[in-house]
This record gives structure tokens, C-alpha cells and sequence, in this order.
């Protein structure tokens, strides 16, 4: 019955026309605004908890799919579906929706009702660059979203705002008109806009280069790997609370989702002939952001290079998969790195996006960010202390939380790939340990470093309810992984034995 | 006889309703002069009635095939009318408080309108010619509207002296087109190219001046030096009229001449427009990050804008000219509604020119702030605003002319441009506002601007249909 419904195209507008609306009734009604906004999102989560118990997890087609002509003269079509790759990270997208709105709920006093609207649009454009499977309307999706981002950094951002959200515009910008090229080019090609078609459109090895370095020049950026990481501390830092958690959350996976949706299986034999620059540019993000990481004086930038290290992560368990076929490895060797890699996403979405909260939560308090300001919060705030240490805990990858099972799976992977690149990797549980509990440490225990510290509240109801959701979130992952691997498993087995054959036609053939 | 009549209809009531205004103005006192605006907005609506109701199949010629109508040519002249109606609009508000409220503009606009209607109609280098001029002078002669403004005057000085020169390349590059082919007939000049084959020397010397003399029309680079200082000296009433329409008759003129006339010869011409495209399309957007004017900074965008333009006529497809022919409708839209607001915020006799005006417009008035962000976000090639749509398909057409450096060249420098543009959005919206001064703007005004904002975003998600129109219009 449910599948009738045109759930995807739901969970795409609701919130966008949610958002309209917010702005419509005006700034004078902020309350309004607020509510209005919770519960948009409230409805989109159940939606998508409907998508999720509608999914059929025992193929790796693509399941709600919806049809419609857009643009006839060229083909362009309103297409949408979801997979095993898709749908996790919708439900990721619409899960931090509503804790946003409730993080955002006192702290934003100016322009509420833009505030609001801007974070619905995104949240709705989100859910759409997961959903669509025409290329075209990816783009747009994908380029659209930073509208929002855009405002939303610069108007509430901190002191040197307007810096960090014109670069971050520009920065992603620039990546993705290369892929726009890319795209152009294969619909001159193939004559369709469809990416399911793509998957199937023969492509000699060069073209497949050229290609695949269109894909990584969009989503390296996104993701975003080194060295074109450096917008990202500077978004983040400047960025409002909710931003920096929608952007670490939310927006680094769509450059994940991009190599799973575009590079891998358009351009196989590209991927596979280039993995090494991609594993490369990977384990430098894994080790040498982490060591990064280790001397930022600021918690939003420790936390916004620890993401840029875990996201290598993710790059590098997609990209594993073709030194472990060449090893002669099993096909459950390269699921390993493919799932840990999806895993990995949704896992640091949930504690990047908690730690950046939890910074959030002292930054109200305290207008600081800096490390050298705290000291002992543990002692004012136990609870938050708690909630934090949990988060830290997660972030460097602690058995039992869901930072652990990604990068466990990454690299159990590298290992059946090439020794060297397992303990690099390896590497990172030393480094995040390291960063993570040094931080903790530094501001939370030890002696109440200053008056200020001493007076701190601890947190609220509200911030304990978001805080407590992504705390259960992380357990559950961490302790009971199944259910989401499950739901990936055939899309992943999907995509490997696609990528196993060539695309490579014979000249003239 | 009759037929000839009926299909240059839409002329001749536009020249008729010219005259009726220039007469009606004799007789009317100065505070009721709002009829003459009233009664060239009903021109426009019949003319686009009238040509909305020509009754004739696929293509149709008149007076011994000097006058053409087509499908290409009614869109273009349907986009005119409408994009010329919002000039009038928008036009009004800002003549009043300037105290320039006078019919001289309504007569000299719907002179220009008559020029491009004849230009886009015409079949005959001659016919080019005329329609080219009596626009051209009809501009000069607004350009030089605020009498009383030595920036303006200088600015239609060195308008008219270049533009004169540029008229005479053309005519030159004419008179050697006539000479290699015996006609003056862009059907015959066809035929002409077709059988004599292109190496010809003397059509090619033709064709250099007649694109240069095409090039200084559109405004592109190397041929570009008045297009600042005209935007930046006229009225912004004006420079909102200059920026918008005349560029719809420039297309069209392009057309008729490299694709009617001299499609023989598209080796040749593809070359000379693939350069100037890449000049226009770096200098345009690298100049305007410079400006601190927004009439400048929108004239430099201008420049990069019809240079994308030129990137579909490069393939020398149906589905190329096309992709042109929607870039410019959609840029005399984007154009028009970027002029609207920078009238829209100039107050009391001052025009806002400086890009400091729009500081914190958002807090001032949010939904004001809104279409300005459409506009150039849409500018910028932005999706899902409709500039993006028009960038796209234009860069298909480089691509598809195997000009993989061009479409490289053109998507990096539209992230040069994305620079400016979104330098507005951040004075809009990040920064404190100058002035508290409420927004006031008539009833009409708020209307037209509203929806021309709206357009940005309607016509992008609505796209197909128009893009369906423009492919049509080429038989793509």
C-alpha cells in the first residue's frame, strides 16, 4: 500500500515546501517558525522510517522508483530510486533534521524564520541528490544544496564568516563544474541522462580517465580529501552550530555517495586503474590530517580535521576493492571495505554531527572555542561530560560504538589488499585515540581551569534529548551493526560484480 | 500584396502606435502623462497579439523575400515585447523620481522595438542594415536622454562614434559579400556560398567585417570598450533598456546573417566567434570582479554573457543555435530584473549605482533581497535557477563542436564569475544595512519585479517547455 505512494518525491518537497512556507508567514512569527519547522521535520523522519520499513533489502535494484518527464527535448527525466547505498543515508539526512531544528531552537534569536527555511530547503535537496537517478537532476540537487549553505554560514557564522562561505561556495563550485563536463560529455555519448544507464554504457580506458577524474575533482572537494580539504576547517569553524552538523553529517557523505553512485560503477576500469592515486591522497588524509588534528588549539577545527582524516577512511574502503581482486582475495574481502566504508559514513555522521553539538553546547555557554579555555568541565557539567566523553570515545574508534565497526571493516579489507596500507590505516586508531582523548583530557577533565568554568550550567532538557538521541544512535550501530549492514549488503555485492567487468569495448566494436 | 501586409503586421502597427503616442503627447497635460505609458504598454500587447495570430506555415516571405517571418523570429519578437514591457514599467518609476518622466522615452524605445522587430524579420543584407539602424540611433539617442548629464552625453558621443564605425565595417563587409556573390538576398547569398564553394577569398574578407561589425552589436571582446562606459553614463532607465531587448535582435541578426546567409562558410566563422567567445567570456567576468559600480560590474557581465551566447552558434547545429537563442532570451530576462533593482533602490534623484547600496537589503526587505539573490545566483549559473539551464546547453554546444578547451575555458571562468555575483548576495545579506530607508515602490512595479524574480526559478524548473520552443524554432 505504501509503496503507492510517491514516498521519495514526499521526502524531497515536504520539507522544501515546509520551508517555504516558514518564510512566508514572516519574521515577526518566530515561534511559529520553530514549531513549524519541528514538525515538518518530525513528519519527514516518520516518512522516511516508512521508506525504511518498506525497503526490500534481499536485491540490489532500485525500489521506489519514480518516473516522470522533465526536460523531453534532451531526455532529462525526474527520476528517482533508492538502493541499498540510498537509503541509510536518507534516513541519516531526515534523522538530524528535526535535532537541528531542537539545537537551533534558543540559540538562533535573528531571522528565525529564515533560519528554519534555509535548513528544510537543504534538508529536502539532500534527501534529493540521494534519491535521483538521472544525472541531471543530481546535479542540480547537488549544486542547489550550497545555496542554502551558503546563507546559512554567512549570516550566522562567526567573525570571519564571509571568507569562509565564499570559499566554501567557490571551492565546491569549481569541483563540480568539471563534473558537469563530465556529465554533458556522457550524455552526448549515450544520448541518456539515466546514471542506471550510464552504468551499463561502454567507455574506452581514456575516456573512462578523463571521466573519473571529472567525478573526483566534484566529489574529492565534497568529501573532501587531501589537499583539497582546506575549505573545510574553515567552514566548519565558522559555521553555526547546526551548519557545521549538517555539513559534517550530511554533506561530506554526498561526496562518499558520489564515488558509489558515479565513479565506481560508470568508470570501473578507470577506478581500478587510478585507485592507487585515490588510496594515496587517502592514507595521507588518514595519517597526516590526523597528525593535523593533534595540534589545533580550537575544537571545531580538531573536530573538522578528524573528520577530513575519517573521511580517508571512506575513500579508501571504496577503492580497496580492486587491489583485493587483483591479490586473488575473495569477494567478501571487498565487500568488507565497501560496507566499512558506508558504515564509516554513517557512523561519523552521527558523531561528527554530536561533536559538533557538543561543542555547540560549550560555545553558547562560554563565546569560546579555544581548548586553552576550558579546563574540568566534567566538574559543572557531568552530564555533558558524560555525553562528550561518549562522542570522543566514538570518534577514535572505540569497541562498542559505531566508530569502531567502519574502520574495524576498512581494515580488516586493507590487509587482503596490501599489508602497508592496513597499517597505515591502522595508524588512525592510534591518532584519533590520541587527538580525541587528548581534547577530552584538556577540557573536560582535570582541575576547573577558570572562574567561568566553575559557573557553567549543565546542559538543558533539550540539548540533552539531542545530545541522548545520537548517544543511542551510536550504541546501537556500534553494538548491533547488523540491521545496517543488512540493508546495504545486496547493493554492495551489486556494485562489486559490476565493477568487476570491463567497459572497455575494442576500438570499432 | 495583401499576404506582404498581413505578415509585417506587427510592424506596422507598432509604427503606427509610435505616431498616434508622439501625437497623442502634443495634446496632453504634463501630470496626466501616464496615458502614454498606459498606451505603449497596449502596443505591445497587440502587436503581441497580432503576431501571435499570423496565419502562415513554417516560413513565410514578403516583399520579394526582403522580409521574413519564422518561428525563431515571432519567439524573439514575443520575448521583445515582453521584456520591453517590463522596461516600461520599471522604466516609469525611475523616470518620475528623476523628473524625466517624458514621452520622448516611450517614442524612441518603441522606434528601437520597430528596428529589432525588422532587424530579427530580416531576409536581405539591406533590410540587416536598416533595422540596425534605426535601433542603433533610437539607442544613441537615449543614451543622451538626461540632457542635462555631461556623463551621458559623453557616453552617447562615444557610443554613436563607435557605433557608427561599426556600421561602416558592416557595410563594408556587406558591399564585398554583395560583390563575391551578386546578391544582396541572404537566400541567394546561400545558394551562392553553396556552389562557388568557400575559398574565396573575397567572401572571406566579407565575412571578417561583417562579424566584427556583428561582434561590436552583441558587445564582445575585443569590440567591447563602449559597453561600460554607455551602461555606466546612460539613465539607469536606459541602460536597463540597452542591456535587455537589443540583445534578442543581436542574436537574431547573427543568425540570419551566418546561418541563413553564410552558412557555407561556417568553418571559417566558427573560428572567429570560438576566439571572440573565449576573450569575452575571461575578460567579461575577470573585469567585473574589479568594479565597485553594479552598472559596470553587470555591463562586464554582459560581455562574459554574450560570449556564452556565441558558444552555441559554434557547432553550427539546429540544437546549438538553439541552446543560443534560449541563453539570450534568458539573459534579457536575468538583465532586465537586475536593472529593475538597482531602480528599485535608487531613491529621491540618487541612483543607487554603488554596490554598497544593496548592503544588508535583506534586513531592509527580505523579499526584495530574494529576487536579487535569484537573479544572481541565476547570473552565475546556479541550478536550479534558469541561468544554469542556459549554461549548460551552451556548453553542450561547445562540446559538441569538439571544442573540449572552450567548454574547460567557460566553465572555470562562470566560477570567476560565480565571485561577483555572489558578492551581492553577501552585501544583501551579510552586512549591515546603510541606510533604514523603507523600500517603496508603486503597485505595478512590485508586481512585474516580483514576477520577473519568480521567472528565475519557475522558468528553471519549468524548463522544458521553453527549451522545447527554442530547439523548435531550428527544427532541432
Amino acid at each position: 500500500m505504501a509503496s503507492n505512494w510517491p514516498i521519495l518525491s514526499l521526502l524531497i518537497w515536504l520539507p522544501i515546501f515546509g520551508g517555504l512556507a516558514i518564510l512566508a508567514a514572516g519574521e515577526q512569527r518566530a515561534g511559529l517558525a520553530r514549531l513549524l519547522a519541528l514538525v515538518v521535520t518530525v513528519v519527514t523522519f516518520a516518512l522516511s522510517v516508512v521508506l525504511y520499513a518498506g525497503f526490500d533489502t534481499s536485491t540490489a535494484a532500485m525500489q521506489f522508483t519514480e518516473l516522470k518527464p522533465w526536460i523531453e527535448t534532451f531526455s532529462i527525466q525526474y527520476h528517482l530510486g533508492v538502493d541499498g547505498f540510498s537509503v541509510p543515508l536518507i534516513l541519516l539526512t531526515t534523522f538530524f533534521g528535526p535535532l537541528v531544528v531542537i539545537a537551533g531552537w534558543e540559540i538562533i534569536q535573528t531571522k528565525v524564520h529564515q533560519y528554519m527555511a534555509l535548513f528544510l530547503i537543504m534538508e529536502g535537496l539532500m534527501v534529493g541528490v540521494f534519491c535521483a537517478l538521472d544525472a541531471l537532476l543530481f546535479y542540480v540537487f547537488f549544486e542547489a544544496m550550497l545555496i542554502p549553505m551558503f546563507l546559512v554560514i554567512g549570516m550566522w557564522g562567526g567573525p570571519r564568516r564571509v571568507y569562509a562561505t565564499i570559499k566554501f561556495f567557490l571551492y565546491t563550485f569549481l569541483g563540480s563544474v568539471f563534473m558537469l563536463i563530465g556529465l554533458i560529455y556522457l550524455f552526448i555519448q549515450s544520448g541518456s541522462w539515466s546514471i542506471l544507464d550510464w552504468h551499463q554504457y561502454p567507455l574506452g580506458l581514456t575516456v573512462q580517465k578523463w571521466l573519473f577524474l571529472g567525478f573526483l575533482a566534484a566529489f574529492s572537494v565534497k568529501i573532501p580529501m587531501w589537499p583539497v580539504h582546506t575549505w573545510l576547517p574553515d567552514a566548519h569553524v565558522e559555521a553555526p552550530t547546526g551548519g557545521s552538523v549538517i555539513l559534517a553529517a550530511i554533506m561530506l557523505k554526498i561526496g562518499g555517495y558520489g564515488f558509489v553512485r558515479f565513479s565506481l560503477p560508470i568508470t570501473p576500469d578507470a577506478s581500478a586503474a587510478l585507485d592507487w592515486l585515490v588510496i594515496t591522497l587517502s592514507l595521507i588524509a588518514v595519517v597526516y590530517i590526523g597528525f593535523v588534528a593533534l595540534v589545533q588549539k580550537d575544537m571545531k577545527k580538531l573536530i573538522a580535521y578528524s573528520s577530513i582524516s575519517h573521511m580517508g577512511f571512506v575513500t579508501l574502503g571504496l577503492f580497496l576493492a580492486f587491489a583485493v581482486f587483483q591479490n586473488g582475495g575473495s569477494g567478501r574481502g571487498a565487500a568488507l571495505g565497501v560496507e566499512g566504508a558506508m558504515v564509516q559514513m554513517i557512523s561519523h555522521g552521527f558523531v561528527s554531527g554530536a561533536l559538533f553539538l557538543c561543542v555547540g553546547v560549550l560555545y553558547d555557554r562560554m563565546h569560546s572555542r579555544m581548548i586553552a579555555d576550558y579546563g574540568g568541565v566534567a566538574n559543572s557539567m557531568p552530564w555533558f561530560a558524560a555525553l562528550a566523553v561518549l562522542f570522543f570515545m566514538a570518534n577514535s574508534g572505540l569497541p562498542g560504538t559505531s566508530g569502531f565497526v567502519g574502520e574495524f571493516m576498512v581494515i580488516l579489507a586493507a590487509f587482503q589488499a596490501d599489508f602497508w596500507y592496513a597499517f597505515l590505516a591502522g595508524l588512525t586508531l592510534i591518532l584519533g585515540a590520541a587527538y580525541s582523548l587528548w581534547l577530552v583530557k584538556r577540557v573536560i577533565f582535570g582541575e576547573v581551569a577558570n572562574n567561568e568554568v566553575g559557573k557553567l550550567e549543565d546542559i538543558n532538557a533539550r540539548e540533552a534529548l539531542v545530545l541522548g538521541t545520537i548517544a543511542a544512535a551510536v550504541l546501537l550501530v556500534g553494538l548491533w551493526p547488523a540491521p545496517l549492514v543488512d540493508l546495504m549488503h545486496e547493493s554492495v555485492n551489486g556494485l562489486l560484480q559490476h565493477i568487476q567487468q570491463s567497459k572497455i569495448v575494442v576500438v570499432g566494436g | 500584396m495583401l499576404q506582404d501586409l498581413l505578415l509585417i503586421a506587427p510592424e506596422i502597427w507598432v509604427l503606427s502606435m509610435t505616431c498616434v503616442i508622439l501625437f497623442v503627447d502634443l495634446y496632453i497635460k504634463e501630470e496626466r502623462r501616464g496615458i502614454i505609458h498606459g498606451l505603449a504598454l497596449i502596443t505591445l500587447l497587440f502587436a503581441a497579439i497580432i503576431t501571435l495570430r499570423a496565419d502562415y506555415d513554417g516560413t513565410a516571405t514578403a516583399f520579394e523575400g526582403t522580409f521574413v517571418r519564422d518561428q525563431m523570429g515571432d519567439m524573439l519578437k514575443l520575448f521583445s515585447y515582453f521584456v520591453l514591457a517590463m522596461v516600461f514599467i520599471y522604466a516609469k518609476f525611475c523616470l518620475r523620481q528623476f523628473r524625466m518622466f517624458r514621452s520622448d522615452f516611450y517614442t524612441l524605445a518603441l522606434e528601437a522595438l520597430l528596428g529589432i522587430m525588422l532587424l530579427i524579420s530580416a531576409n536581405n543584407l539591406i533590410m540587416v542594415y536598416l533595422g540596425l539602424e534605426l535601433l542603433a540611433l533610437s539607442s544613441y539617442a537615449l543614451v543622451a536622454y538626461d540632457r542635462d548629464s555631461r556623463r551621458g552625453s559623453e557616453a552617447a558621443m562615444k557610443y554613436f562614434v563607435l557605433g557608427s564605425m561599426a556600421s561602416g565595417m558592416l557595410l563594408y563587409g556587406m558591399s564585398m559579400i554583395y560583390g563575391a556573390t551578386g546578391s544582396l538576398d541572404l537566400q541567394q547569398i546561400a545558394d551562392a556560398v553553396a556552389t562557388s564553394g568557400s575559398d574565396n577569398t573575397l567572401l572571406i574578407f566579407g565575412l571578417v567585417f561583417l562579424i566584427v561589425g556583428l561582434a561590436f552589436k552583441l558587445g564582445v571582446v575585443p569590440f567591447h570598450m563602449w559597453i561600460p562606459d554607455v551602461y555606466q553614463g546612460a539613465p539607469v532607465a536606459v541602460t536597463l533598456f540597452i542591456a535587455s531587448v537589443p540583445k534578442l535582435a543581436a542574436f537574431a541578426m547573427a543568425i540570419r546573417l551566418l546561418q541563413s546567409g553564410l552558412g557555407g562558410l561556417h568553418e571559417d566563422w566558427s573560428q572567429m566567434l570560438a576566439i571572440l567567445a573565449a576573450l569575452s567570456i575571461a575578460l567579461g567576468n575577470l573585469a567585473a570582479i574589479a568594479q565597485t559600480n553594479i552598472k559596470r560590474m553587470l555591463a562586464y557581465s554582459t560581455i562574459s554573457h554574450m560570449g556564452f551566447v556565441l558558444l552555441g552558434l559554434l557547432p553550427g547545429t539546429a540544437e546549438g543555435f538553439g541552446a543560443g537563442m534560449y541563453y539570450v532570451i534568458v539573459y534579457s530576462l536575468m538583465s532586465a530584473a537586475a536593472f529593475g533593482m538597482v531602480i528599485l533602490l535608487s531613491a529621491r534623484g540618487v541612483e543607487a549605482e554603488q554596490l554598497d547600496d544593496f548592503k544588508g537589503l535583506n534586513q531592509r526587505d527580505g523579499w526584495y533581497a530574494a529576487i536579487m539573490a535569484m537573479v544572481m545566483f541565476s547570473m552565475a549559473g546556479v541550478p536550479v535557477f534558469v541561468g544554469f539551464f542556459a549554461k549548460w546547453l551552451v556548453i553542450k554546444a561547445a562540446l559538441d563542436a569538439g571544442l573540449l578547451w572552450l567548454a574547460v575555458l567557460a566553465v572555470v571562468f562562470s566560477v570567476v564569475g560565480a565571485f561577483y555575483y555572489i558578492r551581492v548576495v553577501k552585501l544583501m545579506y551579510f552586512d549591515e544595512p546603510v541606510s533604514d530607508a523603507a523600500i517603496e515602490a508603486p503597485v505595478d512595479f512590485r508586481a512585474a519585479i516580483s514576477l520577473n524574480g519568480v521567472m528565475m526559478l519557475g522558468l528553471g524548473i519549468f524548463s522544458g517547455s521553453l527549451i522545447a520552443i527554442c530547439m523548435s524554432s531550428f527544427g532541432a
